[in-house]
């Protein structure tokens, strides 16, 4: 539904986003995951028209965004939750929205309702606004038009856990009816949390995706034998190649299988065999965020 | 019985047959409205009104009966819409970047040049509101004001010629604005270059002959000092005008369509 296609902008020597491809499902909340400055921003603000490309194309639903007539009735935007008049009320602030787009006003009403600002909280100024209600505002203001298609920056940054909870419950009802959603995230958890697929990026490259599943499938094997010692040689003879991972146990990146059957053939007796803790994606998210990790990263090419 | 798809149902390509695009009509009230909708907006549109009144009322004390022309008025008022009129303009091109709503404004109607013009005919909205009042208030004064004379030396002409210098204001206000997207150095800009040019053209005594064509301020004297303009002045205003009016707006907008939305 919404597809990138190659799409690299440089500025000057910095390449913000560097050949990004990937494709936010219709029906889905699609993750856009990565440390801050990854690129999300920048491939978001390219996506609706507010940053050109130097090279690639971005399309939703077929179109480019330049091309979709009164935008907002097809795709709900949110790219910076405090990007409004500080001095306009919130409620002010949809009507603009609602004026433009050619909604009614009882629509604001409904949508200050669906995201629960207050009629108090409507007639305040932007200014005196938390992270949290502004977020709820741009949310407001991206639903306003009734579109099939959302693009959120950061949109749970600033909400409490039961805002993010309500933002989960709001997005998985809006995909469930037919709509795409596509909403950036630094933080994993949250990210988990909400989406379906997920894309992550560091240093305006792709590094993964897939859906939450695969990203998230334990990999490696976990095993606690009877006898740590002789259990050593008989990995060793195997041909499987082990960590000792504390209390006896030892963590291979081979399948449960081949280690049982390791076992089998020596007649070891195991106390547990298990897939390993710790997923991969978090390891790999870890890894990017880690200033120093960047580099490596993106010299090894990881892949899905 | 048939059944409809339900509207909630989508498919993976966007239908947008059916969705008219937005009405240049529509954006221009909303650009009205936006410029009422804040406490600066607000307030820069009572204090042209107020101004415009308190000028008329000094001049009705301060000026001798004979003084109190139609015309007169008008003059009087034509400093301080002058000077207030293009900080509209301004206005209303840079809060969008100064308080960053263009990221909301560009995403609703992603035709930047479209939005733009939109501001254009809002600010002119507003300026030839100005300019009414002003009208008025001068056939007021003159009706009032018991001059023997009240209408004498002023056509409908000359109305028109402070209608466009007005509008000239404006839209170089909103010209301004689109070159530096920044209130502060849009208005600062605007008043303090066009003043340093005519300095230091009239100080230097080769710049005398072209002073004309190339200063604004000088080549619309002629606009309100009443009387009719000679092909020549038309020519120096016209020149004037592409130099500080066309050629920023031009700029201006070149660069607004081209430059990314922060």
């Amino acid at each position: 539904m919404i597809t990138l296609e190659n799409v690299t902008k440089r500025y000057g020597q910095f390449t913000a986003v560097d050949d990004v491809s990937f494709t936010a499902k219709q029906g889905m909340v699609t993750g856009f995951l990565g440390p801050n400055g990854a690129g999300k921003t920048t491939s978001m603000r390219i996506m609706v028209g507010l940053t050109a490309p130097d090279s690639g194309t971005a399309t939703i639903g077929g179109h480019h965004f330049h091309g979709i007539p009164n935008p907002s009735r097809h795709v709900g935007v949110l790219l910076d939750a405090s990007a409004q008049h500080a001095g306009r009320t919130g409620r002010e602030v949809l009507r603009i929205s609602a004026e433009t787009m050619g909604v009614s006003r009882q629509r604001v009403e409904e949508m200050l309702e669906l995201v629960g600002l207050s009629g108090v909280e409507a007639k305040r100024r932007v200014r005196n606004y938390s992270l949290g209600m502004r977020q709820r505002l741009g949310i407001a203001n991206a639903l306003m038009g009734d579109p099939s298609v959302l693009i959120l920056d950061e949109p749970a940054n600033g909400l409490d856990p039961a805002g993010i909870h309500w933002m989960r419950g709001l997005l998985r009802n809006f995909t469930a009816q037919g709509g795409t959603v596509l909403l950036s995230s630094h933080l994993l958890h949250e990210v988990e949390m909400i989406a379906d697929e997920m894309v992550l990026i560091g240093r305006g490259r792709i590094v993964a995706q897939g859906t939450k599943q695969e990203l998230l499938r334990q990999q490696g094997t976990y095993v606690r034998p009877e006898d740590p010692q002789t259990f050593a040689k008989v990995l060793a003879e195997a041909g499987i190649e082990a960590l000792p991972d504390g209390d006896g146990a030892f963590r291979t990146e081979s399948e449960a299988v081949d280690v049982g059957r390791a076992a089998a053939k020596a007649g070891a007796v195991l106390a547990e065999l298990r897939p390993a803790e710790g997923a991969r994606l978090e390891e790999l998210f870890l890894q990017l965020t880690a200033d120093d990790a960047r580099e490596t990263i993106t010299a090894e090419g990881v892949q899905a | 019985m048939t059944t409809t798809t339900p509207a909630s149902t989508y498919g993976a390509t966007l239908d947008v047959s059916g969705t008219p695009r937005t009405g240049l009509a529509t954006l221009v009230k909303v650009e009205m409205r936006k410029m009422v909708d804040t406490r600066s907006g607000l307030w820069l549109l009572i204090a042209i009104g107020v101004i415009t009144l308190l000028i008329t009322i000094i001049f009705s004390f301060a000026a001798d009966a004979e003084e109190r022309t139609f015309a007169s008025y008008m003059g009087v008022m034509a400093t301080p819409q002058g000077f207030l009129l293009p900080v509209l303009g301004i206005l209303l091109i840079t809060q969008e970047w100064t308080q960053r709503t263009g990221m909301v404004t560009f995403t609703l109607e992603p035709h930047r040049g479209k939005v733009i013009w939109a501001k254009v005919a809002a600010a002119l909205v507003y300026g030839l509101a100005a300019v009414a009042l002003a009208v008025l208030l001068a056939a007021l004064g003159g009706l009032l004001g018991g001059s023997s004379d009240p209408w004498g030396g002023l056509g409908i002409d000359d109305v028109g010629k402070f209608t466009l210098l007005q509008a000239m204001a404006v839209v170089q206000g909103l010209a301004f604005g689109l070159i530096f997207l920044n209130s502060a150095a849009a208005i600062v800009v605007y008043f303090v270059v066009p003043i340093a040019f005519s300095v230091v053209s009239s100080i230097t005594g080769a710049m005398a002959d072209v002073q004309p064509w190339l200063d604004l301020g000088t080549s619309q004297a002629p606009l309100f000092e009443g009387g009719n303009l000679t092909g020549e002045q038309w020519a120096q205003l016209a020149t004037g005008t592409l130099i500080w009016v066309v050629l920023p707006f031009v700029l201006g907008m070149w660069r607004v369509l081209r430059a990314e939305v922060k």
